[in-house]
């Protein structure tokens, strides 16, 4: 199992690398440079500024050798310098150590995207079961029916709705930023409280489309493991239903579904853009549409490799949790 | 084909999708004949009107008709959908295509692409390229067909696995039809339900897409309406118009949700493993 793990590992550095290589080309290749929104803001500014501007960020040397030179700063974990406004470094950008855990633009997107896998998840999955285990009842019907709607719901939109709703007309939920106005002055649970409630929403939009899928995902494969003869065997022994279904056929039926995990952090990721502009949070979506408005090369690359790590890491993470739950790939 | 008609009609939410998406392309293309106003008719006298009988859906801040710019919106994102979809089916089925039948390295190096494919947030991608290189709606349709075309190639390779080995196939060779006869004439045209099947639902999450980017403010532009960028100004007056949050994301969800059971009817009506399990 060690074996297998670590060659996993190696296997995700030429993805990596292969990653990182196309996204590096295909921002650079983009039509337009960093330096015309200088020229832009600043009709005055002459060529030869502009050239050695372009000198200074090293956009004046072959692509290909701008991508050397970013390779060989990314392995010590330095993303550059972001073009625009303070020209801070990226990675400080992206994870201030000088701020509060909670305020790191890194942290923000990464507790938000947890929190809505753990909510998947564990809603998902029951009600995948249960719509399987009833199939064509009414309650099968009305899941199917909502998980339907659920899917074709752009988020942003209920997102939208949500905030009339709650923030607006009911005035239950803030319905931006993470914290109030005068969170400084309140103590230490209304501290927590506050926070709480400034997630609910984000939270909720974001693990809304997933519910939907994985509950579909689970009942399909549910579905197509109580078909099978070891279930049929299992029934004959005289089981108890609830033993078929828990000891027999969750476990095979769980499968496919550790994959999806793997497959959905990049649409999760890709969502956090959406909501985190609509509810003003200051994590990597916002940090992103900021930079792409720029042509902050730096902080789009720098963004873009993290949004590929975690990734990553959420494949392999599924490929350990199949291997958990399936002892054939243990063996081999 | 009878089989499927019969399954395909017994499923009652298929046909009724079906129905809408054959109603919305009526829409689109009568849009001039049916929409109340012209769409982009500036009217200062009724900015931000809520429903009423003048104007069914309320008009937005520039007093233009929402109903109006709901119809024509359909345009936008119906040849959006389609179009960006057509990219992505070409590209898939052609480098599934190759890398089911040759095998080998080319094989590998196309499943590895597809791998790095998958792995990059393809929004922010998306978000990025379509910010440098210019809103306008045929980038959109480009970038999103550039980067969804990664199911149909999974999809035509495994067809292509699977059908490469069967007689029809062994006789097409042996009686000397070259690669692209065999591929094309052969292969490719066996495994076309599927894709198709893909390629409807496709659809549906490439207007999803659409209408983010153009909510982002990075895709379709105003005042051309799309049913993205009607939402954008829903949120501007979030707290006075409800109506102009409301309507557009409604006909996304109906456009998007019809789609999807068309195409999930399509599929079970096409899948020979469920004719069996027949209630």
């Amino acid at each position: 199992m060690l074996i297998y793990l670590i060659k996993r590992l190696l296997e995700m550095i030429p993805t990596l690398f292969g990653i990182t290589l196309l996204s590096f080309f295909i921002i650079h290749l983009a039509p337009g440079k960093p330096t015309d929104i200088l020229t832009e803001l600043n009709p005055k500014i002459t060529p030869e500024a502009r050239l050695k501007l372009e000198k200074y960020y090293g956009l004046d040397k072959p692509i290909i050798v701008q991508y050397g030179m970013w390779l060989k700063r990314i392995v010590k974990l330095d993303f550059g310098e972001s073009f625009s406004g303070d020209r801070r470094p990226v990675m400080e950008r992206i994870w201030d150590t000088k701020k509060p855990l909670l305020e790191r633009r890194l942290f923000i997107t990464f507790l938000i995207n947890v929190l809505s896998m753990l909510i998947i998840f564990t809603i998902a999955i029951p009600v995948g079961i249960s719509s399987a285990t009833h199939q064509y009842s009414l309650y099968d019907k009305i899941t199917t029916t909502s998980v339907f709607i659920g899917f074709a719901i752009p988020s942003f939109w209920l997102a939208l709705l949500l905030m009339m709703l709650f923030g607006v007309h009911l005035g239950w939920l803030p319905i931006s930023g993470l914290k109030s106005m005068n969170y400084d002055s309140l103590t230490l649970m209304q501290k927590i409280w506050d926070r709480t409630l400034h997630l609910l929403l984000p939270v909720f939009v974001s693990s809304f489309g997933g519910l939907a899928g994985l509950s579909r995902y689970m009942r399909g494969s549910m579905l197509e493991v109580l078909r099978q003869d070891y279930v049929t065997t299992a029934r004959a022994k005289g089981l108890s239903e609830k033993r078929v279904i828990y000891g027999h056929a969750l476990r095979n039926a769980l499968l496919p579904i550790i994959t999806l995990l793997g497959l959905s952090v990049p649409g999760l990721i890709g969502g956090s853009v959406i909501f985190e502009n609509i509810f003003g949070i200051p994590g990597m979506g916002q940090l992103f549409f900021m930079g792409v408005m720029t042509r902050d090369y730096p902080l789009i690359m720098g963004i873009l490799t993290i949004g590929a790590i975690l990734t990553l890491i959420g494949n392999l993470l599924s490929d350990i949790g199949y291997m958990l739950a399936d002892p054939r790939i243990r063996v081999k | 084909m009878k089989i499927f008609w019969k399954r395909f009609k017994r499923n009652k939410l298929a046909v009724a999708g079906g129905v809408i998406v054959v109603v919305l392309f009526v829409i689109a293309v009568l849009a001039p004949f049916i929409s109340p106003f012209n769409p982009n008719d500036i009217d200062r006298k009724h900015i931000l009107e809520p429903p009423s009988a003048r104007h069914p859906l309320g008009t937005d801040d520039l007093g233009r008709d929402v109903l109006s710019r709901m119809v024509y919106g359909s345009r936008i994102s119906l040849s959006v959908g389609f179009i960006a979809i057509g990219i992505a089916t070409i590209i898939g089925m052609l480098l599934g295509a190759v890398s089911g039948y040759y095998g080998g390295w080319t094989d590998r190096a196309i499943m590895r692409f597809i791998d790095i494919m998958l792995s990059i947030p393809t929004f922010f991608l998306v978000l990025a390229v379509i910010a440098f290189v210019g809103p306008s709606i045929w980038n959109i349709m480009i970038v999103i067909g550039f980067t969804s075309w990664m199911g149909v190639a999974r999809l035509v390779r495994a067809e292509f696995l699977s059908l490469k080995e069967r007689e029809f196939v062994l006789a097409a060779k042996a009686l000397g039809a070259s690669d692209m006869r065999i591929i094309l004439r052969h292969i490719m045209v066996n495994s076309m339900a599927p894709v198709f099947v893909s390629a409807i639902l496709g659809v549906a999450s490439a207007i999803l897409v659409e209408s983010a980017l153009s909510f982002l403010g990075i895709g379709v532009q105003p005042p051309t309406p799309s049913w993205g960028n009607m939402l954008t100004s829903g949120k501007d007056n979030i707290e006075i118009a409800w109506w102009l949050s409301l309507f557009p994301g409604i006909a996304i969800l109906i456009t998007v949700l019809s789609y999807n059971l068309f195409g999930e009817g399509l599929r079970d009506a096409l899948d020979p493993r469920l004719w069996t399990s027949d209630r």
